[in-house]
């Protein structure tokens, strides 16, 4: 898997010196699938919102109480129409995208480095201590500690739930059975918009962890290196 | 650089630890060794760490970068011009794989009685006037197109024919929805009224508000598409669109068109529907 660490050196004339290390912890598809998925997932964040604001509630349509005045400046489409192209068109970009990572996550074996499984749970309560209550740091040893992997695996989980969600939403009568598993079409579109911002929270908390880790950790997920990794 | 003790593998025999970049680990293309990147490092003592020159991890890094790029052909979607032409591609392959989802014998969900969203909370939806002022007395259906009997239909005719009623759910684009009861003609037996060539694609309407429609032939031959004159198992009121109008519970509401005052049978769409000519989707099947 990927991670495995190799020191950079450095040669002047015949002297060679250990200047740093490096690990390559983005395979290429990963990469493309991350900033692909960021692009998409905005536009589908944006014209969403746009088309909650036709009707911004999720009760009665006589008498209509609204839930929030989502503002049309922070919305993609301009209107429902609009919205709606953009949200139909999109869709099929971020499906592919995750069914493309997804498969390449599971035949090239990378899903271990990201997968959240039983070994990490011991893990996560450490991290959150060092996180949020200023706990000592446990120890690297691999790209993602426990509560990263716990983090992107759910959210995985969440990405896969939005397009299942979005699917009753859109074909509540071909897809019937999923439209009942969610309750019918009325709670199918309250499901839809949960999980959209269950991920706008897990994109909060990863802005932030991003900018806490700094420049390397960022520019590995753009050439797949990252230097002097901690583990 | 951490110190080599706090690696896992720190300790072990020589011949493990030069083995700490694992054969088997996928670097991409452009990191393999026979590429001169991981010159061995000769050093004193029994350890041989396998290193990579700063310059070359650099090159390799940009050359990395740019493989990331053709991300950036999304941008195309920020291109005015550009961006109106692919997103109408991107609604038509939507509309597309509505098509094939479609199923004709796939019926909607239908509720009991008790689900019945009340009719005073069922909306009124004009788009421009809740009563176009239907004289009911003059009131013919027009039928025109590949039709074996072409010419206008009272609506005493179309009441002939057996009545179907149906709870199902009317579902807004905007996003709400309403459980109504609709009652009417199977738009397909209509269409056997009138000899329709079943084998053409569409089925438009026109409505005495000026409003238009289109039905794809496989949504009308729909068995519960209704030529519905009846909600609440009364005659329909104006504003709901008396004396006739369409109940698709496979589609979305703006389909559904109310004061029908023409029906054609076509091959060819010069207009597709009020909504969909705006931007629209052209097939909206639920």
């Amino acid at each position: 898997m990927s991670g495995a660490v190799i020191e950079i050196t450095r040669t002047t004339g015949d002297e060679a010196e250990t200047v740093g290390s490096a690990a390559y912890e983005h395979p290429l598809l990963v990469r493309l699938c991350h900033w692909a998925n960021a692009i998409s997932l905005f536009v589908m964040v944006g014209s969403g919102l746009q088309i909650f604001r036709a009707f911004p509630s999720f009760g009665a349509k006589i008498p209509q109480k609204d839930l929030l005045h989502w503002p049309k400046a922070f919305a993609i489409g301009g209107w429902l129409g609009g919205a709606l192209q953009w949200h139909l068109t999109f869709m099929w970009i971020y499906i592919a995208t995750g069914l493309i990572y997804l498969g390449y996550e599971f035949f090239s074996g990378n899903y271990k480095q990201v997968l959240f499984t039983h070994r990490d749970i011991r893990g996560v309560w450490p991290m959150v201590k060092h996180y949020f209550f200023f706990g000592p740091k446990p120890e690297v040893r691999e790209p993602y500690n426990p509560l990263q992997k716990q983090a992107y695996t759910t959210v995985i989980g969440l990405g896969v739930l939005s397009v299942i969600t979005g699917l009753a939403v859109w074909k509540p009568v071909q897809l019937s059975w999923l439209a009942w598993l969610m309750g019918g079409f009325h709670w199918a579109r309250l499901w839809h918009f949960l999980v959209m911002w269950a991920i706008l929270g897990f994109v909060f908390g990863h802005l932030v962890m991003v900018i806490l880790h700094g420049w390397n950790n960022f520019v590995s997920m753009l050439t797949g290196w990252k230097k002097d990794p901690e583990y | 650089m951490e110190s080599e003790d706090s690696k896992p593998d720190a300790g072990k025999p020589p011949e493990v630890d030069a083995k700490s970049v694992a054969p088997d680990t996928p670097l991409p293309e452009s990191a393999k060794p026979e590429d001169g990147a991981s010159p061995t490092q000769p050093e004193p003592g029994p350890r041989r760490i396998v290193g990579i020159d700063e310059r070359k991890l650099t090159r390799m890094s940009r050359r990395e970068l740019l493989r990331v790029a053709p991300v950036l052909a999304l941008g195309a979607f920020a291109v005015p011009g550009l961006q109106e032409f692919l997103l109408k591609k991107g609604l038509g392959f939507s509309d597309w794989a509505s098509a094939r989802l479609f199923r004709r014998g796939h019926l909607a969900p239908t509720f009991s009685d008790a689900e019945v969203t009340p009719f005073d909370k069922f909306p009124i939806n004009g788009y421009d006037v809740d009563d176009p002022g239907v004289i009911f007395e003059n009131w013919t259906l027009t039928v025109s197109g590949a039709v074996q009997k072409p010419g206008d239909y009272r609506l005493a005719q179309i009441q002939t024919l057996p009545r179907t009623r149906q709870n199902t759910r009317h579902v807004c684009v905007e996003g709400w929805d309403v459980i109504g009861r609709f009652g009417g003609a199977r738009l397909s037996d209509f269409l056997a009224m009138i000899g329709a060539d079943t084998s053409s694609r569409f089925i438009t309407v026109g409505c005495a508000d000026d409003y238009y429609e289109s039905l794809d032939m496989a949504t009308a031959l729909h068995p519960q598409t209704l030529l519905c004159w009846e909600m609440y198992d009364k005659p329909l009121t104006r504003e709901h669109g008396a004396p006739l109008r369409l109940n698709v519970p496979t589609k979305v509401g703006y389909k559904q068109a109310k004061y029908l005052t023409d029906l054609k049978v076509t091959n060819v769409l010069d207009k597709v529907g009020y909504w969909e000519d705006q931007g629209y989707s052209s097939f909206y099947g639920l």
